[in-house]
């Protein structure tokens, strides 16, 4: 549709536009300067080109903290979006429960990133907190600070707890948009309880959870403060995932350079993956 | 097969019901023979789709009981009924094509896929929906998914009854009549018992056998659709079938028959002296637009009225009428002649109905 | 204020919505738009409103041309489908919010409110609020805040679609009423011809985004200009049957065939279309010259006081539509008799060459 032109509509998205270019691409400019530069102080920088991006990607500490980016998100994704998915499945749509339940799941999602990783911080050590102390009188021998395994276990189960609500709610709102004659119409085919599943809530929460996994993707893909709060990236670098190398890099050594460099790169990997998702769904959606 | 019956049925939204007012559905007692092709008629809100859901088993009635075939069912849900229902918009599985849809109920019976296959094919036959087989069901126009989601409830050979809730309501006016022979052509080739719940009275006419008018919550009257035309026993039914309805006149009884506005009827003796014994005031006479007869010029017998309006509908014309403070509509024939400001009608007494508190009485009078 | 769509073409994503809409409205007039879902009666009505603009082409409204104007500048009100109000406001502050926005006395207000609640039969709701209403009353009230505004230009989209038969037979003649009073243009779309009958006016057809015909609307359904238009405006569909014409007789196929009639004389000989509409096919003869033909009962179906007989031989089918109740089971053979005066006449590509002349009985 050719709409009919307005043109008074573009003086009004001035300001964000301003605004946008002010705090967003000006910045990222500024990013991409320091990443062709070799910065010794405010006054001398020397161009080195893509010497950075070099070095960056050469960088093993950096590739071993990529990897395990990756898989901290795909095993968070992999937990998060079926078990959103159930719990969304186990909310009630009417009644007074149904907004208890609503405020109940959400209450995670509120809580700032830092609180969180201090939550389970507290939660998780033997002598204080009731999960460490609960699983060592269980016999389980567990301390997420010297132990790798424990502390992976801590920090996904964290993850998990904070982001899941977040996918359960968008799930509960693509199923409430289900109208009730289909639930009639699979009853009166006997459908099974798996086969209403499959057949008539998956196929109309597609929507709804390519926004979930894009969304929850980027989220873990850049998370900092809870697992930095929880082990501080420890024991050892375990747990040390991309971001916190980074800002380690770029605040910690100063080295201006290949952090802004490695930025990009940060920036364009999320951008990749996140297309790639985008467009394979799009392709399966249309059809044959 | 089933023979559907409701006994005492009445149901209320309300947990305690007070009044009538409180009920979507007042006290019934009826039977569905089976194999009839039958339609619940009314305006919304009369309660036909809450008698449709009671009888499939959506919802569970608050009173009385839903008998199959003797059988009380009033807490079987549907799958256990051994019923079908197409709704107002089509139901399909998006997701599966046109043969998975129809073969889906059947594979949820555990049924051999060849036993599957050979049905599926059969009922696309019917349906005429072979050509598209194979496609998404998503892909399909309105009115092809409407077959989609009527074929998945002929694919079962257990199926003992089809409820329809308004399943034309999306479909073009075009295709309506396609589609409206074919549940015909399905009915009598299949014999199931099938309900029709719709709000049009063409549909309901030209599809069942019977009807059962509905209006405030209750069964005005059940009857085919020639009885409904022509004996109407409720003022409502009159008002209701027929397009347009029927002319309800409100009336004083005379010696000679009834008066409104200083115009006389006269009625025979029989009539008159059934009027005679009625203490009610609320006195109707009714008569179809169909059987007001017309004439151009004075004639006797005809009452003089001023023509107001004349709508051309094509195969026939609506005259409005205006005969003292009343407006009569009449119906005329394409090749008749039209009336321009004055017109003479007539009721002939045959097709004049007396409506005593809205109910018709003296029929075997006439 | 007159109304004028000057060679509108509209094309969507490659797609032809409106092709060469040519339409002159007149001040005061009913124009009822008629034709199939998806035919361009809503693409149409948006580029009258100024909700889209149509990729070429002129709308002019008394005059001056309107084409790049957008619909608040524009005087136009319109209706939809679906009953659309605002849901916190009650039915008073519905009728009201147009003149609310234009900055309407309060005076003023009040007094056009409870004018337009009147006519249109909904005083006693004005408190409530809309979603307490029935679907009747609701489109009511959306007309109402349509009617209120006193637009030059008033567009109703299928308003009654979703409303009870009856209750749509009563709005269409309120309609009417209301519409004999004002100066502005109305525009009705709808897909039922008998719709475009009983609001008489004028019938413009759309078949494919391109007005095949428009005119009068009892002289559009007597005159079709093709056979698109006789089968749009016929419901029952117009029973169409090939024929040949020879020098001396018509021949539907090998068994079916008589002289050439008064009225038919004039054809040249080759192949043509021959419609009939349903009504005018009977049981019995009326005429002299009735075309008497043997067929099979195919259905029946019938209604309390109508019968509609799907009716076949081995070349064509037929619908009759039959006053009376005719019961009769599938497979029966009976015979039929057609008027031929009453005939249609298209030629092979679709265009009329001739139309009953002869209707009315002595």
């Amino acid at each position: 549709m050719s709409k009919v032109e307005n043109n008074k509509a573009w003086w009004l998205v001035l300001p964000v536009f301003l605004l946008v270019a002010f705090s967003a691409i000006i910045p990222l400019m500024t990013v991409v300067n320091y990443s062709v530069q070799d910065i010794f102080d405010a006054d001398h920088a020397v161009f080195v080109g893509v010497e950075w991006y070099r070095e960056v990607l050469l960088n093993e500490r950096l590739q071993e903290s990529l990897v395990r980016q990756f898989i901290f998100s795909f095993t968070v994704l992999a937990i998060e979006i079926p078990l959103g998915i159930a719990v969304a499945l186990m909310m009630p749509t009417k009644g007074p429960m149904a907004s208890v339940s609503l405020i109940v799941v959400a209450i995670p999602l509120l809580i700032p990133g830092n609180v969180v990783g201090t939550i389970w911080k507290i939660f998780g050590r033997a002598d204080v907190g009731l999960l460490g102390w609960g699983l060592n009188q269980l016999g389980i021998d567990y301390n997420y600070a010297a132990n790798p395994l424990d502390a992976w276990v801590t920090v996904v189960i964290m993850d998990v707890w904070h982001w899941t609500p977040l996918v359960a709610l968008l799930c509960y709102s693509g199923l409430r948009a289900i109208p009730d004659a289909f639930y009639q119409a699979a009853a009166i085919d006997r459908a099974s309880k798996w086969a209403v599943f499959r057949y008539i809530q998956l196929p109309r929460l597609k929507s709804v959870l390519v926004i979930g996994i894009l969304l929850r993707f980027m989220d873990s893909f850049m998370i900092y403060s809870e697992p930095f709060v929880l082990t501080g990236g420890g024991p050892g670098s375990s747990t040390t995932f991309l971001s916190q190398t980074l800002t380690k890099m770029a605040i910690g050594q100063f080295d201006l350079g290949p952090a802004a460099a490695f930025s990009l790169i940060y920036f364009l990997i999320v951008l990749l993956v996140s297309w790639l998702f985008f467009t394979t769904i799009s392709e399966m959606d249309k059809d044959k | 097969m089933a023979e559907i019956q409701l006994k005492s049925l009445a149901h209320s939204y309300e947990k305690s019901p007070s009044g009538a007012h409180d009920y979507a559905l007042r006290e019934m007692n009826h039977i569905w023979d089976q194999g009839g092709a039958y339609a619940l008629l009314g305006p919304s809100g009369c309660g036909k789709s809450t008698l449709l859901n009671i009888i499939s088993g959506l919802l569970t009635p608050s009173e009385g009981e839903v008998l199959f075939d003797g059988v009380v069912v009033n807490h079987l849900p549907p799958q256990k009924r051994n019923i079908a229902q197409v709704f107002q918009f089509p139901v399909i599985y998006d997701s599966m094509t046109v043969f998975d849809n129809l073969a889906f109920p059947l594979r949820n019976m555990k049924i051999a896929e060849a036993k599957v296959t050979t049905k599926v094919h059969e009922i696309a036959e019917i349906l005429e929906l072979h050509p598209v087989l194979h496609k998404k069901a998503k892909n399909l126009s309105a009115d092809e998914k409407q077959k989609v989601s009527m074929g998945r409830g002929l694919v079962r050979d257990d199926v003992s009854a089809i409820l329809f809730d308004e399943p034309l309501t999306v479909i073009d006016p075009q295709l309506k009549w396609k589609l409206r022979r074919k549940l015909k052509q399905i009915h009598e080739q299949f014999s199931i018992t099938m309900i029709y719940v719709t709000h049009d009275q063409l549909e309901a006419s030209t599809f069942a056998e019977k009807i059962a008018v509905m209006y405030g919550g209750q069964i005005v009257q059940f009857g085919t659709p020639r009885e409904l035309f022509e004996n109407p026993n409720h003022t409502f039914v009159g008002y209701f079938i027929g397009s347009p309805g029927m002319n309800l006149i409100e009336v004083e009884t005379t010696a000679t028959g009834v008066r409104f506005d200083g115009i006389d009827i006269e009625l025979s003796d029989a009539r008159n002296e059934m009027l005679g014994n009625i203490p009610s005031t609320n006195i109707k006479v009714g008569i179809r637009p169909e059987f007001v007869h017309v004439w151009n010029k004075p004639t006797d017998g005809a009452y003089e009225c001023d023509v107001q309006h004349v709508e051309d509908l094509g195969t026939y014309k609506i005259l409005t009428l205006k005969l003292g403070e009343k407006i009569i509509k009449a119906r005329l024939d394409e090749d008749h002649a039209v009336p321009q400001q004055k017109a003479y009608i007539s009721f002939p007494e045959q097709w004049l109905k007396i409506y005593v508190d809205e109910y018709l009485i003296g029929e075997d009078l006439v | 204020m007159s109304l004028k769509l000057d060679n509108i073409d509209q094309v969507v994503n490659g797609q032809h919505h409106l092709t060469s809409v040519n339409l002159s409205l007149e001040p005061g007039s009913f124009n009822v738009l008629l034709g199939r879902t998806g035919a361009g009666k809503t693409s149409l009505m948006r580029l009258m409103a100024g909700l889209d603009k149509p990729t070429t082409g002129k709308i002019i409204m008394n005059g001056a041309d309107v084409t790049g104007i957008s619909v608040q500048k524009r005087n136009v009100s319109m209706v939809y489908q679906q009953f659309i109000n605002y849901s916190n406001l009650t039915v008073r502050e519905n009728i009201a919010s147009p003149l609310r926005l234009a900055k309407t006395s309060e005076a003023e207000i009040n007094k056009r409110v409870m004018e337009t609640a009147d006519m249109l039969r909904i005083t006693e709701f004005l408190h409530r609020y809309p979603l307490e209403l029935s679907g009747g009353q609701q489109q009511r009230t959306a007309m109402a805040r349509a009617l209120v505004k006193d637009a030059s230009l008033i567009l109703f989209d299928e308003p009654l679609v979703n409303l009870d038969y009856k209750l749509r037979e009563e709005l269409r003649f309120e309609l009417r009423e209301l519409f004999k009073a004002r100066n502005a243009i109305a525009v009705y779309a709808t897909t039922e011809p008998n719709e475009a009958l009983a609001l008489g006016g004028t019938t413009t057809l759309l078949h494919e985004g391109q007005v095949i015909q428009s005119g009068p609307s009892a002289a559009v359904y007597r005159e079709p200009v093709d056979v698109h238009a006789a089968d749009l405006f016929s419901e029952p569909p117009i029973n169409l049957i090939p024929g040949d014409v020879t020098d001396n007789e018509v021949t539907f196929d090998e068994s079916v065939h008589f002289p050439l009639h008064q009225d038919l004389k004039s054809l040249t000989p080759g192949g043509y279309k021959f419609g009939i509409r349903p009504s005018h096919i009977g049981l019995v003869p009326s005429n002299d010259d009735d075309l008497e033909m043997s067929m099979t009962v195919e259905l029946a179906e019938i209604s309390g006081s109508e019968t509609f007989l799907h009716v076949k031989n081995s070349h064509f089918n037929l619908v009759m539509q039959l006053s009376g109740v005719h019961a009769y089971r599938s497979d029966a053979t009976i015979d039929i008799y057609l008027p031929v005066h009453k005939l249609f006449v298209f030629n092979l590509d679709g265009k009329m060459i001739q139309s009953p002349t002869r209707l009315i009985r002595g």
